[in-house]
């Protein structure tokens, strides 16, 4: 099926076939394989990419329904030699071991500051991070580094900003 | 997942139309509970229909005593509408126990609806809160529509379009959730109306249903002291790895007493 996707900022034209997950375009047809595939049950986490700017599982979407979609993964978050800033936190705090699962920590640091603001308190990363599994158990770290990139990368909650209710 | 055919129409006429064409064919909205029986192969439709594209399906409105909610309105969205907090508070609250942020933000409302999953939790809210859910071909009471495991009163290609919540006086949720799948183990939803109290129990049984003894109990003196002690009847409750009938039944008791404290 014809789709066209941005990826990263570039236009990906392609022939999908509709059985295709986008973690498998992503990873198989474009070796983007910084988004990984932990469980394949949407329960890991490993595989979250933003779309349209926020926070998804692509091992539970279709890539054919992201036709005219903007996509950013792990690779699209740097600029050039420059880490994005939630990047430079998880090295800065060793908010990682394996680094299995970190892809997909890091985007989902940004989507906790999408949700709650730079001024995000550690209870609600926790809480918001229980759709991500780390197997080294390496939570404590992980905290901190969202906490220090949602600092740095600065703004309000897009809950507050568009004058709606702020979720807990 | 085995292949499929794949359509996204821009009308419910269209979307209607795609599903009489023929073969086995599914509607999909969110995909967060299809596209994983379709992984495992518990479904395997032939064609897939695509709701996402729709438009008018979406949105909260307060209309009389009824909060309205488009179908494609996701769990995320329903979490952090100001109309939804201020009118039923508890149902804002339910949106956010449901699975994790990403799943939230993909997953919607006339899915969980029409998908009647046994241990979701929308179906309670929905129930106890003497929902509407309108279609494309009318309404259905909250009372005729869920029958039982995956089973609804929604007739073949009818796609649920927005649902109606009659709003309670006081109205909450408490769900104990399996900490992986994140479904309730069990799940209650209190609601007082004018009318009288619905209390209505997800994950325990085979579907959600209303508990008339803690209705009963409630109607009397709306607290916790007055259902303490209150214990499901066993003897139709689900019993798996996770839990037992009897700790079920009891934990119904558990968390129709939280809720009722958080209303």
């Amino acid at each position: 099926m014809p789709t066209t996707i941005t990826i990263n900022g570039s236009e990906v034209a392609r022939d999908i076939a509709p059985a295709t997950l986008l973690v498998e375009l992503l990873r198989d047809d474009l070796g983007l394989t910084g988004t990984h595939i932990g469980c394949d049950t949407s329960q890991c986490g490993a595989c979250n990419v933003l779309v349209d700017g926020v926070a998804a599982k692509a091992c539970t979407l279709l890539a054919v329904a992201l036709d005219g979609r903007a996509v950013t993964t792990i690779e699209g978050l740097a600029d050039g030699e420059t880490l994005h800033p939630m990047q430079a936190a998880f090295r800065q705090e060793h908010g990682l071991q394996c680094g299995f699962c970190t892809p997909g920590m890091v985007i989902a640091g940004i989507e906790i500051v999408r949700r709650h603001g730079s001024d995000v308190t550690r209870e609600q990363i926790a809480h918001d991070l229980e759709g991500n599994l780390c197997r080294c158990t390496g939570y404590i770290n992980i905290i901190k580094a969202i906490e220090a990139g949602a600092r740095a990368m600065g703004g309000t909650s897009v809950f507050e900003a568009q004058g709606e209710a702020v979720d807990a | 997942m085995r292949e499929f055919a794949y359509a996204r129409p821009a009308s419910l006429a269209d979307a209607a139309a795609a599903f009489a064409a023929g073969g086995e064919a599914a509607f999909i909205a969110g995909g967060h509970t299809l596209l994983p029986a379709m992984k495992s192969r518990l479904r395997m439709p032939d064609t897939l229909i695509d709701l996402s594209a729709l438009s008018g399906l979406g949105g909260v409105t307060r209309e009389g005593d009824r909060l309205w909610i488009g179908a494609l309105t996701t769990h995320a969205a329903v979490a952090a509408d100001a109309t939804v907090h201020a009118a039923l508070p508890g149902l804002a609250r339910l949106a956010l126990q449901i699975g994790d942020p990403q799943v939230r933000n993909r997953g919607t409302l006339g899915g969980v609806l029409a998908n009647n999953d046994p241990a979701a939790d929308y179906p309670a809210a929905a129930l106890a809160l003497d929902a509407t859910i309108e279609t494309d071909r009318g309404a259905h009471a909250a009372d005729d529509y869920f029958q039982g495991m995956f089973t609804t009163a929604l007739a073949d290609g009818e796609i649920v379009t927005r649902v109606g919540f009659r709003i309670a006086a006081r109205a909450a949720y408490a769900k104990f959730r399996h900490p992986a799948s994140r479904y309730a183990l069990v799940g209650v939803f209190v609601a007082q109306h004018d009318d009288g109290v619905r209390v209505a129990v997800t994950g325990a049984g085979a579907g959600v249903f209303r508990w008339a003894e803690a209705e009963a109990a409630l109607a009397g003196e709306f607290s916790a002291a007055a259902v303490k002690g209150l214990v499901l009847d066993a003897a139709d409750l689900n019993s798996d790895i996770h839990a037992g009938a009897e700790y079920r039944a009891h934990l119904a008791g558990v968390m129709l007493a939280q809720a009722v404290g958080e209303a």
